[in-house]
């Protein structure tokens, strides 16, 4: 069984640009960006200012994608480059690529369009397929596919070893690191590229979350302390991936090591009342075999959405009864990122331990206690805003053979 | 019997098939008429094509009355064919299936319908806008919330059939069905499970999908007689043929199929996968992605190249994948493709997409189980350019032991595996042997 190391960390969220930077702001205790208009009434955290084309030289391909496939291809991009990879054409090839993807944005004018006509047209299959046929881009189908996001970075990153996309919401992002991890661990890939990217100024997907009321709405809050006002998402743009490999890897090519990652866990309940906490209940006991004594970080992606945030309150709490956790929702600070969420705070995890820092509490909430000392070991939590509960452990590098 | 392969890894079988397409429901059906060289491709009745340039596909409209949403279709599709699967394998606990969940699905969108009934609840006069149709369903459709979920199609089939752990949806365009068989054999493999389902599902024909791979000039648009439109290899070939359908396989380690006894229908020999960095649609013209794919499934599989029998094309009958499939083949195969037996069942079942590559999973086991090719209906006219042994218009009997199915998608996605015959000598009661390192090395 081969130890999995991360040794290329690639984020871009409200808070800033690059790994460094959002762990820095993150350190100092930056207040959350939102943009309350955007999608108004709900709040979201919109993307800090890019420069594309540090990472996607020609603009004919920034053409080809709409705002979630640019910001993936661009953290992307950042993983590979801190992985010293960028531009590598003898290890890019061999890199494997799972990318967890919803699908890509619409053209919100046209379907506000048709949405309005279609209700005066007196024959409404002929009037769709006209406006259809005349308003949509060609390009835009291939803006909107799952997996165009990943075809985008062997396009323009040079990814070709393969190239499977996962979707699916908050799971999605933590099976793509799962099946990555198995993988390597099983000797079976050296290399891998895994993560994702969201987009919180979608029209079309606050409809989806709207449904069931999801979404958080009127003056932001913590994800702890949404219960009171009915709870609900807020969600981020954020793009994360990782670069994944084997020890005997990267300590062949002469990595950074930033983390070591441990067992990734992901399972589905009924959710019926109870069922979420108890499975994370069960998960963290095989956890557990894995944990060093003394201290545990959590970076929980907790959503906001209730009555499941309190049930992971209700787990964690029981978890810190036993044992020193320092738990932190990142969601308070750069947003729900649905499929990019696991993967973005992984590569928080991995950031601390790599700096041997960790992150003041995110929010005032008796559950996020001061850190002590900067824990060795930081579990990510993530229990899906509809279905999934799972978790991640990541743990600081004490070096070692293979 | 050997339970691991020239590799060292377990061997994994296929004890449970389950599918449906535009021919019907079930292997019996679907095979009969496959043989027989029947087209299920149809004039589109589902939606108005008033003004389309393509007004054909495989629809599947005898599986939901009129007025469903596509991701039900998709739904009951993949719920029939893993019901025919589940029931096939006969494994313990109906209703509890003891592996994984790897699905293919198509992406979800709120389909038109939707966004029709939605606006009804808004003010007549005023424009229709996401942000009021937000602050109207607000909270009062969680269903709608799950339908419309990426996520939506696999949470539902894991309740249904109660397979374990955090259900997979793959998305790897054309080649997602494969890639959820791809993705169940490695799971086996690893030891994770003895047993998983695969499943590729696709019911999205709806006048926004038609009309965007239209845009993309990837249709055809003979209307005139549906049933000939789709030409695989041949030199008046213009598009693929959009269709539905599902297909399941109840994967499981050979080790634990002979412990109890099942009946194993075929091997997962091999799985090839490799991605294209050219262009979004097509591929690169070296065809090295195509290309790895192929031999990388042969290499999974420990095979030559000459092992392999017959090959089930991807085949779509676009211009483009056709002339660089061939090409991949001739790469590989060299000239032995003048007499390697190809051919593509999108000829008579169009393109199902997200669901093709499980689907002709399912047809390239039933190849070898029957001893019979199913042929490349409308090869009339064959493309000069290409020096290939099409099975050409009607069924052709051979006897097959392996077979290699191909499938590629638009993101540079290209996956290719290997199915063989169930092993030599497998007796349901014989007692399994240990392996041993002689065995290793056959």
């Amino acid at each position: 069984m081969h130890d999995v190391v991360i040794t290329g960390i690639g984020l871009v969220s409200s808070l800033a640009e690059g790994a460094d930077a959002n762990y820095a702001r993150l350190r100092e205790g930056a207040p959350p960006v939102y943009d309350r208009e955007a999608i108004a009434p709900f709040p979201i955290h919109a993307l800090a200012p890019l420069d594309y084309g540090k990472l996607i030289p020609k603009k004919s391909d920034q053409r080809q994608m709409e705002p979630w496939q640019r910001l993936g291809v661009y953290a992307a991009g950042l993983a590979l480059q801190d992985g010293g990879l960028l531009e590598d054409t003898a290890i890019l090839p061999k890199v494997h690529m799972i990318v967890a993807a919803g699908g890509g944005e619409r053209d919100i004018a046209v379907d506000e369009g048709i949405m309005t006509g279609i209700r005066a047209a007196s024959d409404r299959g002929a009037y769709l397929n006209e406006q259809l046929s005349k308003n949509l881009r060609p390009t835009l189908f291939l803006a909107q596919l799952p997996n165009l996001l990943a075809g985008n970075i062997s396009i323009i990153h040079g990814v070709t070893g393969s190239s499977r996309t996962f979707m699916g919401e908050e799971p999605a992002g933590l099976d793509a690191l799962g099946v990555m991890v198995a993988r390597i661990r099983a000797g079976d890939v050296d290399i891998g590229l895994v993560g994702g990217a969201y987009s919180a100024l979608r029209p079309d997907m606050s409809l989806v979350f709207s449904f069931g009321g999801s979404l958080f709405s009127g003056e932001p809050a913590g994800v702890w302390s949404r219960a009171p006002r009915g709870g609900g998402m807020i969600l981020g743009s954020v793009g994360a991936f990782l670069l994944l490999e084997s020890r005997v890897h990267a300590l062949a090519r002469g990595a950074r090591i930033a983390s070591v990652i441990g067992p990734v866990l992901s399972d589905r309940s009924s959710r019926a009342p109870g069922a979420a906490a108890g499975n994370a209940r069960k998960l963290w006991s095989t956890l557990e075999g894995s944990l060093a004594p003394g201290p545990v970080g959590v970076l929980s992606g907790a959503t906001g959405v209730e009555p499941i945030t309190a049930e992971e309150r209700a787990f964690l709490d029981d978890v810190g009864a036993k044992r020193d956790i320092y738990v932190r929702a990142t969601g308070a600070r750069i947003g729900h990122s649905m499929e990019a969420a696991a993967p973005a705070n992984v590569g928080l995890a991995a950031l601390a331990l790599r700096e041997a820092g960790y992150f003041p509490p995110f929010e005032d909430d008796a559950i996020e206690r001061a850190a002590a000392e900067p824990p060795t070991q930081i579990v990510v939590t993530s229990f899906g805003h509809w279905r999934g509960e799972g978790m991640v452990l990541v743990q600081r590098d004490r070096g070692g053979g293979a | 019997m050997n339970l691991v392969d020239s590799h060292g890894r377990p061997i994994v079988v296929v004890t449970g098939m389950g599918v449906v397409t535009s021919l019907g429901v079930g292997k019996a059906e679907n095979w009969a008429k496959l043989t027989a060289g029947q087209s299920g491709i149809r004039r589109i009745r589902r939606f108005s094509t008033e003004g389309l340039r393509t007004q054909i596909g495989g629809t599947v409209d005898f599986v939901l009355p009129p007025g469903f949403v596509p991701p039900d279709l998709s739904f009951a599709l993949a719920e029939i064919a893993a019901q025919e699967a589940v029931e096939q394998a006969a494994v313990e606990g109906n209703g509890a299936f003891p592996g994984p969940l790897f699905i293919a699905v198509p992406p979800v969108e709120v389909d038109w319908s939707s966004r029709e009934k939605l606006s009804a609840n808004l003010p007549a006069d005023a424009p229709v806008t996401y942000r009021a149709l937000i602050e109207s369903s607000f909270g009062r459709r969680p269903d709608l919330q799950r339908l419309f979920l990426q996520g939506g199609v696999a949470d539902r089939i894991a309740d249904r059939f109660g397979t374990r752990g955090s259900p997979v949806s793959i998305s790897t365009a054309c080649a997602s069905g494969a890639t959820a068989v791809q993705m169940g054999v490695e799971a086996i493999r690893r030891g994770e499970t003895s047993a998983a389902l695969s499943i590729g599902a696709d019911g999205s024909i709806n006048c926004e999908a038609l009309i965007r791979f239209s845009l993309l000039s990837a249709l055809s648009t003979k209307n005139e007689a549906p049933e000939e439109a789709c030409r695989p290899f041949s030199r008046d070939r213009d598009g693929f043929v959009m269709a539905e359908g599902a297909a399941a396989l109840a994967l499981e380690s050979l080790a634990s199929a002979a412990a109890r006894g099942a009946t194993i229908l075929g091997v997962v020999a091999g799985c090839g996968e490799r991605a294209d960095s050219f262009h979004r649609t097509r591929s690169n013209p070296d065809g090295k992605a195509i290309i790895g794919a192929i031999q990388g499934a042969l290499d999974d599989a420990g095979i030559a190249p000459e092992a392999v029998d017959y090959i089930n094309a991807h085949g779509t009958g676009t211009p483009e994948n056709d002339k660089m499939e061939a090409f991949a083949c001739n790469a590989v195969f060299g000239e032995r493709m003048t007499r390697l037996p190809i051919s593509s069942n999108k000829s008579m079942i169009g393109h199902t997409l997200t669901a093709a590559g499980a689907v002709e999973a399912i047809f390239s086991l039933m190849t070898i189980q029957h001893g019979l090719l199913p042929p490349t209906i409308n090869y009339r006219n064959p493309d000069p350019s290409m020096a290939l042994d099409v099975v050409a218009n009607v069924a052709r009997p051979a006897k097959v032991r392996t077979v290699m199915s191909n499938s590629f998608g638009f993101g540079g996605q290209n996956v290719s595996l290997v199915f063989q015959a169930a092993p030599r000598g497998e007796a349901a009661s014989s007692p399994v042997p240990a392996a041993s390192p002689e065995r290793l090395r056959r």
